[in-house]
């Protein structure tokens, strides 16, 4: 989950990084309360979940409430990047001396974390990157020892940060290390990391992304969730506990297994070329045990997106086999009339695997309306991409 | 022969006798698995009686510690059932009493606890973690470590390594009429013990693998790093297939390394950097499990 920057910098406060939380506004009147209760210039901006917000207009300085709520006037509702803007952090201006770029990352390749940091901030760190690497420090940590003061103090140094805020900003980039490592988070970037006129170093913004799997320590973490961001069926689902992602094409997908419900959706959409460029609607995987509940719980969800055409269930009996799976399908059409619902949509189901015979026998038997059952996975995309273009 | 995993291996079962833990006991003693004992310290010095389909009941014996199990069995594999907020301390256990390999189940595994205990593994120098998140390893006709059915397919010479659960399966389902050596599921997590380059390096090694089936997914660059080594050094064929082309970017999909950033970590990338070093890489599982048969059948002429 990635954070804003307002409870980005909440969490930094949190962990006794300085910085500057502010005011959190959703409209121009609480734009202009918030800047008279701060008082002078203030600064106003958008939170949303992409780069370059001050390109597009969804940063401004306000020198007094009137011009504070104009720009929040002007702000809200931006498009920025397919993001509109909703929520604004209202702060005091910084009297800003320097600039500077700070992060810690999962690093994938080495499997431990890394460092990357730099003299040169206030832009895109990749821009910086490949214009002038020499001026990008990259530091690799190794998780068992972590970041202590000495190597705070080293990280300072490869950055080139200058020598007059070293021993100010060397506890702070311990204090950064235990918002990576107490808060769970995959990426902790704070691009500025500004030196202020009066010496001082400050996280002027801040960029979290938390690790979803580690929600179990922290209950605290669900309130950063922004409901009213979510696609609404992605919502819908969620509360269902499926592990859904709504897509924009016309073939609705069920599948159980991640790699195999990417797989599938690979193979639809490669299959929907031959009908005017068919694509998938969603990735949905119903794991590994497509209980009756389960399936039945996918359909309705998939059911419900008017985008979707046809209906492609690809399941491999691995563990659960293909009887218990084929013996759910039927159990949810059940289970769905029995909530007045209904499958009104073509279903192609593919099953495959152990006990495959048996549960096409199953399917078969049942003869449910709208359902064709087609044996292999690439011939089963074709068809459901060709039900989906008539 | 095989990778990682033979008929001679001793396997422990930390997380036994919970429910998952219970099912997969019971079909890897079905498949042959030589299981020696389950890991629960409160019900230490206890056993546990698994039925299997055929009527032959086995009594597994519990241990308090790995340690303890070590000790009284010789065990040189665990495999890890236990849930997410105790799967860090089960897997440091193992490794301070010097599991040689360590399989993880669970899914669900918060990243920087994987990262502590691959850096633990990495510093013991004796301890191979295969996962989390994945599906285990499987020497099919000799031994089974993990959740793969072992019915899917038989012994044979192809190895197959894959970041996914269900492709694993799919694409041994396919190629059940050749048979593989080993097939290894290394996960689909941010951070795993075992990646497709070591997978590569012992199927190289192994005199009873001629060619290696390799599945991809979006996220990171685990297969550029994969198509880099093979180009050094890999020369038996390699087949590959990438999940995920049609992935959003931002988005996880299922796994969670499975997510494409900005410009990276996309399918497209992977394939084209396979591709480079002359691996094929076929548009569907099917397509790929063809251009693995066609090599497998070309060896034989």
């Amino acid at each position: 989950m990635d954070l804003m920057e307002y409870q980005a910098k909440s969490v930094f406060a949190k962990h006794g990084v300085r910085t500057t939380v502010g005011e959190v506004v959703h409209t121009p009147e609480e734009a202009r309360a918030a800047a008279e209760k701060l008082g002078g210039t203030v600064v106003v901006k958008a939170q949303v979940l992409t780069g370059g917000r001050g390109k597009a207009g969804g940063v401004k300085l306000a020198s007094s409430p009137d011009e504070a709520e104009e720009k929040a006037r002007e702000i809200l509702g931006l498009d920025i990047k397919g993001h509109i803007v909703k929520t604004l952090n209202i702060v005091p201006a910084a009297a800003i001396a320097e600039e500077y770029y700070f992060s810690f990352l999962i690093d994938r390749a080495n499997r431990n974390y890394l460092c990357i940091a730099s003299a040169a901030g206030g832009m895109e760190i990749e821009e910086v990157a490949h214009t002038n690497p020499d001026a990008v420090a990259k530091i690799s940590i190794d998780p068992a020892t972590g970041v202590d003061e000495a190597k705070a103090r080293e990280i300072a140094e490869a950055a080139k940060y200058p020598a007059d805020i070293l021993d100010a900003v060397v506890p702070e980039i311990v204090k950064l290390y235990q918002v990576f490592l107490a808060e769970d988070a995959t990426l902790v970037e704070v691009n500025p990391l500004v030196k202020l006129k009066d010496g001082n170093v400050e996280a002027l913004d801040g960029k979290v992304s938390l690790d979803e799997n580690a929600d179990f320590r922290h209950p605290e973490h669900a309130a950063f969730a922004d409901a009213s961001a979510e696609d609404p069926l992605e919502a819908a689902a969620k509360a269902k506990g499926l592990n859904y992602v709504k897509l924009d094409g016309s073939v609705g997908i069920i599948g159980n297994g991640a790699g195999l419900v990417m797989s599938t959706l690979d193979v639809v959409a490669y299959a929907g070329e031959e009908f005017g460029g068919v694509k998938p609607a969603n990735f949905l995987d119903i794991g590994g045990g497509a209980s009756a509940e389960v399936m039945a719980n996918g359909l309705e969800i998939i059911i419900s997106d008017s985008q979707v055409e046809s209906v492609f269930v690809n399941v491999f009996g691995g563990i659960t086999a293909c009887d218990a799976v084929a013996n759910g399908i039927v159990q949810a059409f059940e289970l769905l009339a029995s909530r007045d619902e209904h499958v009104d949509k073509p279903l192609v189901v593919r099953l495959d695997g152990n006990n495959a015979e048996e549960g096409r026998r199953i399917l078969d038997e049942a003869n449910l309306p709208g359902l064709e059952r087609v044996d292999t996975m690439d011939g089963a995309a074709k068809r459901a991409a060709e039900l989906a273009a008539k | 022969m095989s990778i990682f995993l033979t008929k001679d291996s001793k396997v422990v079962v930390q997380g036994m006798t919970g429910s998952e833990g219970t099912k997969h006991t019971t079909r890897m003693l079905a498949s042959g698995t030589n299981i020696v004992g389950g890991v629960n310290p409160r019900k230490a010095g206890q056993s546990v009686k698994f039925s299997a389909f055929d009527g032959q009941d086995t009594e597994v014996a519990v241990f308090g510690t790995v340690a303890d199990a070590i000790k009284e069995t010789g065990a040189d594999v665990s495999i890890i059932f236990v849930p997410p907020k105790f799967t860090k301390d089960a897997v440091l256990e193992a490794i301070e009493a010097g599991m040689p390999l360590v399989v993880v189940i669970t899914e669900g595994v918060p990243v920087h606890d994987t990262a502590a205990f691959h850096a633990a593994a990495q510093a013991s120098g004796t301890t191979r973690i295969i996962g989390p998140n994945c599906p285990g390893i499987i020497t099919p006709g000799e031994s089974n470590a993990g959740i793969i059915p072992a019915n899917i397919a038989g012994a044979g010479r192809i190895g197959l390594v894959s970041k996914s659960g269900t492709l694993t399966y799919q694409m041994m389902y396919e190629l059940s009429d050749i048979g593989f050596s080993t097939a290894i599921g290394i996960g689909g997590d941010p951070i795993v013990g075992t990646t497709h380059i070591d997978a590569l390096r012992a199927f190289q090694d192994d005199p009873d693998t001629d060619a290696i089936v390799m599945i991809g997914e979006i996220g990171g660059d685990a297969e550029e790093r994969a198509a880099a080594f093979i180009k050094e050094n890999v020369t038996k064929p390699v087949v590959g297939y990438v999940a995920g082309f049609t992935a959003p970017e931002g988005k996880t999909m299922g796994h969670a390394g499975a997510i494409v950033s900005g410009s990276s970590g996309t399918a497209a990338a992977k394939q084209e950097a396979l591709e480079a070093v002359g691996v094929k890489v076929g548009k569907t599982p099917t397509e790929t499990a063809n251009l693995m048969r066609e090599i497998m059948q070309n060896l034989t002429k």
